[in-house]
Protein backbone atom coordinates (compact mmCIF):
# COMPACT_ATOMS: atom_id res chain seq x y z
CA UNK A 1 0.00 0.00 0.00
CA UNK A 2 1.34 3.41 -0.94
CA UNK A 3 1.07 6.02 1.79
CA UNK A 4 0.91 9.73 1.12
CA UNK A 5 4.24 11.26 2.07
CA UNK A 6 4.42 13.91 4.75
CA UNK A 7 4.64 17.19 2.82
CA UNK A 8 7.62 19.51 3.03
CA UNK A 9 7.60 23.02 4.48
CA UNK A 10 10.05 25.87 4.16
CA UNK A 11 13.26 25.68 6.16
CA UNK A 12 12.34 29.22 7.26
CA UNK A 13 14.69 31.97 8.42
CA UNK A 14 15.97 30.42 11.64
CA UNK A 15 17.80 27.25 10.59
CA UNK A 16 21.13 29.06 10.90
CA UNK A 17 21.62 28.24 14.57
CA UNK A 18 20.42 24.66 14.21
CA UNK A 19 21.49 22.93 11.00
CA UNK A 20 25.07 24.16 10.37
CA UNK A 21 27.85 22.35 12.24
CA UNK A 22 31.61 22.56 12.39
CA UNK A 23 33.27 21.63 9.07
CA UNK A 24 29.81 20.90 7.63
CA UNK A 25 30.89 21.89 4.12
CA UNK A 26 34.34 20.30 4.34
CA UNK A 27 33.93 16.71 3.18
CA UNK A 28 37.72 16.74 3.25
CA UNK A 29 39.91 19.30 5.01
CA UNK A 30 40.84 22.33 2.91
CA UNK A 31 44.51 21.27 2.93
CA UNK A 32 43.83 17.74 1.64
CA UNK A 33 46.12 17.06 -1.36
CA UNK A 34 43.18 15.97 -3.56
CA UNK A 35 40.74 18.60 -2.31
CA UNK A 36 38.60 20.37 -4.88
CA UNK A 37 36.06 23.11 -4.35
CA UNK A 38 32.46 22.96 -5.50
CA UNK A 39 31.03 26.43 -5.12
CA UNK A 40 28.56 28.88 -6.57
CA UNK A 41 25.90 31.46 -5.88
CA UNK A 42 22.17 31.02 -5.33
CA UNK A 43 20.03 33.62 -7.15
CA UNK A 44 16.35 34.53 -6.92
CA UNK A 45 14.04 35.52 -9.77
CA UNK A 46 15.40 39.07 -9.79
CA UNK A 47 18.96 37.82 -10.08
CA UNK A 48 19.62 38.88 -6.51
CA UNK A 49 21.75 36.58 -4.35
CA UNK A 50 19.93 34.49 -1.75
CA UNK A 51 21.79 34.90 1.53
CA UNK A 52 19.66 32.52 3.56
CA UNK A 53 19.83 29.30 1.55
CA UNK A 54 21.24 25.96 2.62
CA UNK A 55 22.68 23.42 0.19
CA UNK A 56 23.55 19.78 0.71
CA UNK A 57 25.76 17.67 -1.49
CA UNK A 58 25.82 13.87 -1.84
CA UNK A 59 28.31 12.10 -4.08
CA UNK A 60 30.13 8.89 -4.93
CA UNK A 61 33.73 8.49 -3.84
CA UNK A 62 36.56 9.07 -6.37
CA UNK A 63 36.40 5.40 -7.42
CA UNK A 64 32.71 5.65 -8.26
CA UNK A 65 31.55 3.68 -5.24
CA UNK A 66 28.66 4.55 -2.94
CA UNK A 67 29.87 5.81 0.43
CA UNK A 68 28.58 4.06 3.55
CA UNK A 69 30.47 5.92 6.27
CA UNK A 70 29.04 7.64 9.31
CA UNK A 71 30.78 10.64 10.85
CA UNK A 72 29.60 13.59 8.76
CA UNK A 73 28.47 15.52 11.86
CA UNK A 74 31.79 15.07 13.67
CA UNK A 75 34.42 14.92 10.96
CA UNK A 76 37.65 13.19 11.91
CA UNK A 77 39.63 14.59 8.99
CA UNK A 78 40.18 11.16 7.43
CA UNK A 79 36.81 9.51 6.83
CA UNK A 80 35.13 10.48 3.58
CA UNK A 81 31.36 10.39 4.14
CA UNK A 82 30.26 11.70 0.73
CA UNK A 83 27.83 14.19 2.27
CA UNK A 84 28.08 17.81 3.31
CA UNK A 85 26.03 20.90 4.09
CA UNK A 86 26.79 24.55 3.27
CA UNK A 87 24.98 27.79 4.09
CA UNK A 88 25.10 30.69 1.67
CA UNK A 89 26.86 33.81 2.95
CA UNK A 90 25.80 37.46 2.70
CA UNK A 91 26.60 37.38 -1.03
CA UNK A 92 24.58 34.20 -1.69
CA UNK A 93 27.75 32.19 -2.11
CA UNK A 94 28.24 28.61 -0.91
CA UNK A 95 31.32 26.39 -1.08
CA UNK A 96 32.12 22.74 -0.42
CA UNK A 97 35.60 21.26 -0.10
CA UNK A 98 35.48 17.71 -1.35
CA UNK A 99 36.98 15.03 -3.59
CA UNK A 100 36.45 14.59 -7.31
CA UNK A 101 33.30 12.46 -7.58
CA UNK A 102 33.63 9.18 -9.44
CA UNK A 103 30.91 7.56 -11.51
CA UNK A 104 29.65 4.12 -12.36
CA UNK A 105 31.49 2.70 -15.40
CA UNK A 106 30.44 4.52 -18.58
CA UNK A 107 28.18 6.92 -16.70
CA UNK A 108 28.43 10.65 -16.18
CA UNK A 109 29.72 11.83 -12.81
CA UNK A 110 27.60 14.32 -10.87
CA UNK A 111 26.99 15.80 -7.46
CA UNK A 112 23.43 15.32 -6.17
CA UNK A 113 22.35 18.62 -4.64
CA UNK A 114 19.50 19.62 -2.33
CA UNK A 115 18.48 23.27 -2.01
CA UNK A 116 16.62 24.82 0.92
CA UNK A 117 15.94 28.51 1.56
CA UNK A 118 13.74 30.92 3.40
CA UNK A 119 10.94 31.65 0.94
CA UNK A 120 11.34 28.27 -0.74
CA UNK A 121 8.34 26.22 0.38
CA UNK A 122 9.81 22.78 -0.24
CA UNK A 123 13.28 21.48 -0.94
CA UNK A 124 14.53 21.29 -4.51
CA UNK A 125 16.76 18.54 -5.88
CA UNK A 126 19.15 18.89 -8.78
CA UNK A 127 22.43 17.57 -10.18
CA UNK A 128 25.74 19.28 -10.89
CA UNK A 129 27.44 17.24 -13.61
CA UNK A 130 31.21 17.09 -13.98
CA UNK A 131 32.29 18.39 -17.41
CA UNK A 132 34.88 16.66 -19.59
CA UNK A 133 33.63 13.16 -20.35
CA UNK A 134 31.62 14.16 -23.42
CA UNK A 135 30.59 10.59 -24.31
CA UNK A 136 29.19 9.95 -20.84
CA UNK A 137 27.42 13.32 -20.74
CA UNK A 138 25.89 12.73 -24.18
CA UNK A 139 24.63 9.31 -23.08
CA UNK A 140 23.14 10.57 -19.83
CA UNK A 141 19.35 9.99 -19.78
CA UNK A 142 18.55 13.18 -17.87
CA UNK A 143 20.80 15.51 -19.87
CA UNK A 144 19.64 14.09 -23.17
CA UNK A 145 16.01 14.63 -22.16
CA UNK A 146 16.62 18.39 -21.89
CA UNK A 147 16.84 21.12 -24.51
CA UNK A 148 20.40 22.43 -24.94
CA UNK A 149 19.81 25.73 -23.16
CA UNK A 150 18.52 24.02 -20.02
CA UNK A 151 21.08 21.23 -20.15
CA UNK A 152 24.05 23.58 -19.88
CA UNK A 153 22.83 24.85 -16.49
CA UNK A 154 23.31 21.39 -15.00
CA UNK A 155 26.95 21.07 -16.01
CA UNK A 156 29.39 22.62 -13.56
CA UNK A 157 32.02 25.04 -14.87
CA UNK A 158 35.66 24.14 -14.18
CA UNK A 159 37.75 26.76 -12.42
CA UNK A 160 41.14 26.88 -10.71
CA UNK A 161 40.14 25.02 -7.57
CA UNK A 162 37.40 22.78 -8.89
CA UNK A 163 33.93 23.59 -10.16
CA UNK A 164 31.45 26.43 -10.10
CA UNK A 165 27.74 25.63 -10.02
CA UNK A 166 25.25 28.47 -9.66
CA UNK A 167 21.65 27.85 -8.67
CA UNK A 168 18.91 30.02 -10.18
CA UNK A 169 15.66 29.48 -8.30
CA UNK A 170 13.67 31.32 -10.96
CA UNK A 171 14.06 33.26 -14.21
CA UNK A 172 15.60 32.92 -17.66
CA UNK A 173 18.43 30.79 -16.36
CA UNK A 174 16.27 28.79 -13.96
CA UNK A 175 18.06 25.65 -12.81
CA UNK A 176 16.49 22.34 -13.79
CA UNK A 177 15.01 20.90 -10.61
CA UNK A 178 14.07 17.25 -10.47
CA UNK A 179 11.13 15.03 -9.67
CA UNK A 180 11.68 11.32 -9.16
CA UNK A 181 9.29 8.35 -9.45
CA UNK A 182 7.55 7.89 -6.11
CA UNK A 183 7.72 11.58 -5.23
CA UNK A 184 3.94 11.71 -4.98
CA UNK B 1 10.81 37.15 12.11
CA UNK B 2 10.87 36.84 8.38
CA UNK B 3 12.98 39.78 7.34
CA UNK B 4 12.11 39.79 3.67
CA UNK B 5 12.51 43.18 2.04
CA UNK B 6 8.84 44.01 2.28
CA UNK B 7 7.76 47.39 1.01
CA UNK B 8 5.33 49.50 2.99
CA UNK B 9 2.52 48.44 0.65
CA UNK B 10 3.15 44.78 1.42
CA UNK B 11 3.59 45.35 5.12
CA UNK B 12 0.17 46.98 5.07
CA UNK B 13 -1.53 43.86 3.74
CA UNK B 14 -4.03 42.77 6.34
CA UNK B 15 -4.67 39.35 7.77
CA UNK B 16 -8.14 39.57 6.19
CA UNK B 17 -6.54 39.88 2.74
CA UNK B 18 -4.22 36.93 3.39
CA UNK B 19 -7.07 34.85 4.81
CA UNK B 20 -9.14 35.62 1.71
CA UNK B 21 -6.24 34.60 -0.54
CA UNK B 22 -5.86 31.34 1.37
CA UNK B 23 -9.60 30.64 1.09
CA UNK B 24 -9.56 31.43 -2.61
CA UNK B 25 -6.64 29.06 -3.25
CA UNK B 26 -8.42 26.35 -1.23
CA UNK B 27 -11.65 26.83 -3.22
CA UNK B 28 -9.83 26.71 -6.54
CA UNK B 29 -8.04 23.55 -5.45
CA UNK B 30 -11.24 21.85 -4.27
CA UNK B 31 -12.87 22.63 -7.62
CA UNK B 32 -9.80 21.85 -9.68
CA UNK B 33 -9.74 18.06 -9.83
CA UNK B 34 -6.03 17.18 -10.01
CA UNK B 35 -4.67 16.08 -6.64
CA UNK B 36 -1.68 17.99 -5.28
CA UNK B 37 -0.04 15.83 -2.66
CA UNK B 38 3.01 18.05 -2.44
CA UNK B 39 3.40 21.50 -0.98
CA UNK B 40 2.91 24.21 -3.58
CA UNK B 41 6.13 26.07 -4.38
CA UNK B 42 4.23 28.98 -5.94
CA UNK B 43 2.09 30.28 -3.09
CA UNK B 44 2.22 34.08 -3.19
CA UNK B 45 0.47 34.57 0.15
CA UNK B 46 3.87 33.62 1.57
CA UNK B 47 5.41 36.79 0.18
CA UNK B 48 9.01 35.60 0.33
CA UNK B 49 8.19 32.75 -2.05
CA UNK B 50 7.32 35.04 -4.96
CA UNK B 51 10.87 35.29 -6.32
CA UNK B 52 12.07 32.01 -4.87
CA UNK B 53 10.00 29.36 -6.62
CA UNK B 54 10.81 27.74 -9.96
CA UNK B 55 8.30 28.62 -12.66
CA UNK B 56 9.03 25.56 -14.79
CA UNK B 57 7.69 22.13 -13.88
CA UNK B 58 10.02 19.85 -11.98
CA UNK B 59 11.76 17.70 -14.58
CA UNK B 60 11.38 13.93 -14.42
CA UNK B 61 14.55 12.02 -13.59
CA UNK B 62 15.12 8.33 -13.01
CA UNK B 63 17.37 7.98 -10.00
CA UNK B 64 20.94 6.84 -10.55
CA UNK B 65 22.76 4.59 -8.09
CA UNK B 66 23.93 7.61 -6.11
CA UNK B 67 20.37 8.83 -5.56
CA UNK B 68 19.20 5.37 -4.49
CA UNK B 69 21.48 5.64 -1.49
CA UNK B 70 21.66 8.18 1.31
CA UNK B 71 24.24 9.44 3.76
CA UNK B 72 24.83 7.20 6.76
CA UNK B 73 24.66 8.58 10.29
CA UNK B 74 25.38 6.72 13.48
CA UNK B 75 26.64 6.84 17.04
CA UNK B 76 29.65 8.81 15.90
CA UNK B 77 27.28 11.56 14.74
CA UNK B 78 24.58 11.69 17.39
CA UNK B 79 24.67 11.03 21.13
CA UNK B 80 21.43 9.82 22.74
CA UNK B 81 21.45 12.84 25.06
CA UNK B 82 20.94 15.17 22.09
CA UNK B 83 17.29 14.07 21.91
CA UNK B 84 16.63 15.78 25.24
CA UNK B 85 16.29 19.54 24.67
CA UNK B 86 15.51 20.16 28.34
CA UNK B 87 18.94 19.33 29.78
CA UNK B 88 21.26 21.38 27.61
CA UNK B 89 21.91 24.07 30.22
CA UNK B 90 22.27 24.46 33.97
CA UNK B 91 18.58 24.66 34.78
CA UNK B 92 15.13 23.60 33.65
CA UNK B 93 13.66 25.53 30.71
CA UNK B 94 10.38 27.34 31.25
CA UNK B 95 7.25 25.93 29.65
CA UNK B 96 5.23 22.79 29.12
CA UNK B 97 7.55 19.79 28.98
CA UNK B 98 6.49 17.48 26.14
CA UNK B 99 7.50 14.17 24.61
CA UNK B 100 7.36 14.18 20.80
CA UNK B 101 7.66 10.70 19.37
CA UNK B 102 6.71 8.75 16.29
CA UNK B 103 7.84 6.50 13.51
CA UNK B 104 9.55 7.25 10.22
CA UNK B 105 8.51 5.01 7.33
CA UNK B 106 8.78 5.18 3.57
CA UNK B 107 5.82 5.38 1.19
CA UNK B 108 5.42 1.63 1.27
CA UNK B 109 5.28 1.46 5.03
CA UNK B 110 8.79 0.17 5.59
CA UNK B 111 10.55 1.65 8.61
CA UNK B 112 13.53 3.93 8.06
CA UNK B 113 15.98 2.58 10.65
CA UNK B 114 19.07 4.25 12.11
CA UNK B 115 18.63 7.52 10.28
CA UNK B 116 19.13 11.12 11.34
CA UNK B 117 16.28 13.33 12.61
CA UNK B 118 17.10 16.98 13.40
CA UNK B 119 14.72 19.45 15.04
CA UNK B 120 14.74 23.14 15.92
CA UNK B 121 12.11 25.35 17.47
CA UNK B 122 11.18 28.51 19.34
CA UNK B 123 10.99 28.46 23.13
CA UNK B 124 7.75 28.53 25.15
CA UNK B 125 7.49 32.29 24.57
CA UNK B 126 7.82 31.98 20.80
CA UNK B 127 11.43 33.18 20.61
CA UNK B 128 14.29 31.56 18.70
CA UNK B 129 17.91 31.71 19.81
CA UNK B 130 18.80 33.30 16.49
CA UNK B 131 20.22 36.76 15.99
CA UNK B 132 17.66 37.48 13.30
CA UNK B 133 14.77 36.84 15.66
CA UNK B 134 13.71 40.31 16.85
CA UNK B 135 10.48 39.20 18.54
CA UNK B 136 10.41 41.00 21.90
CA UNK B 137 9.67 37.84 23.87
CA UNK B 138 12.06 36.53 26.51
CA UNK B 139 14.99 34.32 25.67
CA UNK B 140 15.18 31.32 27.98
CA UNK B 141 18.80 30.86 29.11
CA UNK B 142 18.02 27.19 29.70
CA UNK B 143 16.63 26.46 26.26
CA UNK B 144 18.39 26.45 22.89
CA UNK B 145 15.73 24.56 20.95
CA UNK B 146 17.96 22.29 18.85
CA UNK B 147 17.92 18.50 19.00
CA UNK B 148 19.07 15.45 17.10
CA UNK B 149 18.16 11.78 17.24
CA UNK B 150 18.69 8.57 15.35
CA UNK B 151 15.70 6.39 14.57
CA UNK B 152 15.84 2.91 16.08
CA UNK B 153 15.64 -0.36 14.15
CA UNK B 154 11.87 0.09 13.70
CA UNK B 155 12.15 3.70 12.57
CA UNK B 156 11.04 5.18 15.91
CA UNK B 157 12.32 8.51 17.19
CA UNK B 158 11.67 10.34 20.46
CA UNK B 159 12.45 13.83 21.70
CA UNK B 160 11.90 15.48 25.07
CA UNK B 161 11.40 19.22 24.68
CA UNK B 162 9.28 22.25 25.60
CA UNK B 163 6.08 23.11 23.76
CA UNK B 164 6.96 26.01 21.45
CA UNK B 165 4.92 29.21 21.46
CA UNK B 166 3.44 30.86 18.37
CA UNK B 167 5.42 33.84 17.08
CA UNK B 168 4.86 36.94 14.95
CA UNK B 169 6.51 37.46 11.56
CA UNK B 170 6.47 40.20 8.96
CA UNK B 171 4.68 38.50 6.09
CA UNK B 172 1.72 40.82 6.57
CA UNK B 173 0.16 42.93 9.28
CA UNK B 174 -0.33 41.09 12.57
CA UNK B 175 0.96 37.83 11.08
CA UNK B 176 1.51 34.93 13.51
CA UNK B 177 2.88 31.46 12.88
CA UNK B 178 1.06 28.55 14.52
CA UNK B 179 3.27 26.79 17.06
CA UNK B 180 5.54 24.34 15.28
CA UNK B 181 8.72 22.31 15.47
CA UNK B 182 10.98 22.22 12.41
CA UNK B 183 11.96 18.67 11.41
CA UNK B 184 14.74 17.57 9.06
CA UNK B 185 14.80 13.94 7.88
CA UNK B 186 16.84 11.63 5.71
CA UNK B 187 15.60 8.41 4.16
CA UNK B 188 17.28 5.40 2.67
CA UNK B 189 17.44 7.25 -0.68
CA UNK B 190 18.80 10.72 -1.39
CA UNK B 191 15.50 11.54 -3.09
CA UNK B 192 13.59 11.13 0.19
CA UNK B 193 15.20 14.15 1.84
CA UNK B 194 12.57 16.10 3.77
CA UNK B 195 12.45 19.30 5.79
CA UNK B 196 9.03 20.10 7.20
CA UNK B 197 7.23 21.48 10.25
CA UNK B 198 5.21 19.64 12.87
CA UNK B 199 2.13 21.43 14.17
CA UNK B 200 -0.16 20.82 17.15
CA UNK B 201 -3.78 19.70 16.78
CA UNK B 202 -6.37 22.43 17.19
CA UNK B 203 -4.13 25.47 16.74
CA UNK B 204 -6.40 28.50 16.11
CA UNK B 205 -3.77 30.02 13.79
CA UNK B 206 -3.97 27.24 11.18
CA UNK B 207 -6.41 28.97 8.84
CA UNK B 208 -4.51 32.26 9.04
CA UNK B 209 -1.08 30.90 8.12
CA UNK B 210 0.10 30.94 4.49
CA UNK B 211 2.98 28.53 5.13
CA UNK B 212 0.75 25.83 6.64
CA UNK B 213 -1.79 26.34 3.84
CA UNK B 214 0.80 26.19 1.05
CA UNK B 215 0.13 22.49 1.33
CA UNK B 216 -3.19 22.97 -0.40
CA UNK B 217 -4.70 19.50 0.04
CA UNK B 218 -6.47 19.41 3.42
CA UNK B 219 -5.84 15.67 3.91
CA UNK B 220 -2.16 16.07 3.16
CA UNK B 221 -1.96 19.10 5.46
CA UNK B 222 -3.30 16.88 8.27
CA UNK B 223 -0.13 14.80 7.97
CA UNK B 224 1.81 17.68 9.54
CA UNK B 225 -0.36 17.82 12.66
CA UNK B 226 0.69 15.94 15.79
CA UNK B 227 -1.92 14.44 18.09
CA UNK B 228 -1.95 14.41 21.84
CA UNK B 229 -1.25 10.83 22.92
CA UNK B 230 -1.85 9.90 26.53
CA UNK B 231 0.22 6.75 26.07
CA UNK B 232 3.25 8.97 25.57
CA UNK B 233 2.41 11.17 28.54
CA UNK B 234 4.59 10.51 31.57
CA UNK B 235 3.02 10.82 35.03
CA UNK B 236 4.07 13.93 36.95
CA UNK B 237 6.54 14.82 34.18
CA UNK B 238 5.53 15.51 30.56
CA UNK B 239 2.60 15.39 28.15
CA UNK B 240 3.00 13.36 24.97
CA UNK B 241 2.47 14.07 21.27
CA UNK B 242 2.68 11.51 18.52
CA UNK B 243 3.78 12.39 15.03
CA UNK B 244 4.53 9.76 12.40
CA UNK B 245 6.44 10.75 9.29
CA UNK B 246 6.14 9.18 5.84
CA UNK B 247 8.94 9.76 3.37
CA UNK B 248 8.40 9.51 -0.37
CA UNK B 249 8.08 6.09 -1.98
CA UNK B 250 11.40 4.38 -1.90
CA UNK B 251 12.16 3.22 -5.45
CA UNK B 252 12.87 -0.50 -5.48
CA UNK B 253 16.03 -1.56 -7.23
CA UNK B 254 16.13 -4.82 -9.23
CA UNK B 255 18.45 -6.20 -6.56
CA UNK B 256 15.83 -5.74 -3.87
CA UNK B 257 13.10 -7.23 -6.06
CA UNK B 258 15.10 -10.45 -6.25
CA UNK B 259 15.39 -10.81 -2.49
FE1 LIG C 1 9.74 28.46 12.81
Amino acid sequence: MIRTPTPGQTVGPFFGYALPFEADSQLVPVGHPDAIRLHGTVFDGHGDPVSDALLEVWQLDPDGAAVRQQGSLHRDGYTFTGWGRASTDATGHYAFTTLWPGAEPGKAAFFAITVFARGLLDRLLTRAYIPGDEAALAADPLLSSLPADRRSGLVATPDLEGFRFDVHLQGDRETVFLRYPGDG
Amino acid sequence: MDSAPVGSDMAAVSQATITAEIAQAACAYAAGGAAEPRTRLDYPSYRSSVLRHPTKDLHHADPEMLELSAPVFGERDVAPVEADLTIQHGGDPIGERIVVAGRVTDGEGRPVPRQLVEIWQANAAGRYIHQRDQHPAPIDPNFTGVGRALTDEEGNYRFLTIKPGPYPWRNHQNAWRPAHIHFSLFGTDFTQRLITQMYFRGDPLFELDPIFNSTVDPKVRELMVADYDHNLTQPEFATGYRWDIVLTGHVRTPFEEEQ
